[in-house]
């Protein structure tokens, strides 16, 4: 089974009955300095690897980069 | 010198610098080091999907280890996104609640939202951030988020990145003179005599980016900055001598002169 998340505004298909952290480790982002928030909430790091994805879910991964 | 204060914690430096604009981490590096801040504002932004694993990052660059990041919200218009980002970026940097929270009104001018710059603060101090708040020099604004519980106030001195320097000085000093909390010219400055004038007006520090990243020359103005930091806020210590308009008083004595 195939679901649909939306990752950084754009769609991608994922594999069903899995974990963010293979989702990170899926888009090269493993042991990567992020932060991560699924429909408006926080996952604290602590929760990846228990935090299933669902069909529709809205994914903010971002990271820290040059500012004022 | 006595060392800048801000929620109970020392910083021998009152200069505090973004980290944007620069050519690449390495000029983002020695300008920051040149500069000698202890407080970096990083800006938190999707990541790129599909960027190498081992791409250099800002952190490797400028370690968390060695200076205060203080992520900001720079590019929310509303209090909803500005929460969000400090949100997520408090669980980025592993817990760290010191921010900088920026609401801007206008894509133009850059302008602060001080309305919804209240809204984000109060719910950002409520869940416990420590925040250092952009607003405009407005003495009733800086005054309302003072009494919130904003650990600085630190309103612009002329619109952000325009380099324009210090245009109202006047409502500056009004807001110095009323708070407690660090007061911090953030936003406006554009070169080593501006970052002076705002110190020498009592500021306890200023933050800028532009006009280190944007000179010709960053590393050497990260340094002059430096410098105009340190001999505004001597200058601020030492207490100008009063001015006498239009009164000459020669400095040699008037007497004893060959001739006489």
């Amino acid at each position: 089974m195939v679901i649909t998340l939306i990752v950084n505004g754009q769609p991608r298909a994922f594999n069903s009955n899995s974990t963010l952290t293979q989702l990170l480790d899926e888009l090269n982002l493993t042991g990567k300095r992020l932060a991560v928030e699924r429909n408006g909430e926080i996952v604290p790091r602590s929760q990846h690897a228990t935090t299933q994805l669902h069909e529709g879910d809205q994914l903010e991964v971002v990271v820290a980069v040059g500012g004022g | 010198m006595e060392p800048l204060i801000i929620a109970g914690k020392h910083y021998s430096s009152r200069l505090l610098v973004g980290t944007g604009k620069y050519r690449d981490f390495e000029q983002t590096r020695l300008a920051v080091e040149a500069s000698g801040a202890n407080i970096v504002t990083v800006a938190i932004r999707r990541t790129n999907i599909g960027q190498l694993a081992g791409e250099p990052s800002l952190l490797d660059a400028l370690p968390p280890s060695k200076y205060t990041y203080l992520p900001n919200t720079a590019g929310c218009y509303t209090a909803d996104d500005a929460v969000r980002t400090l949100r997520l970026a408090r669980e980025l940097l592993d817990g760290h609640d010191l921010v900088k929270l920026e609401v801007l009104g206008d894509p133009q001018t850059l302008y602060p939202n001080v309305a919804e710059t209240l809204k984000a603060a109060e719910i950002l101090i409520h869940e416990g951030f420590k925040v250092m708040v952009y607003t405009s020099d407005d003495p009733i604004a800086a005054r309302a988020f003072e009494a919130m519980g904003c650990v600085a106030v630190m309103p612009l001195a002329s619109l952000i990145g325009s380099g324009m320097g210090i245009l109202n000085p006047w409502n500056l000093q009004i807001i110095i003179n009323e708070l407690n909390v660090p007061v911090i010219v953030d936003a406006g400055v554009g070169t080593a005599s501006d970052a002076a004038i705002a110190m020498e007006l009592g500021c306890a520090g200023v933050l800028m980016n532009t006009a280190i990243a944007h000179a010709q020359q960053p590393v050497l103005m990260a340094e002059a900055m430096k410098h105009a930091v340190i001999a505004g806020h001597q200058a601020f210590l030492a207490g100008r001598m009063p001015k006498k308009i239009y009164t000459a008083s020669p400095s040699s004595p008037t007497s004893g002169l060959i001739g006489s």
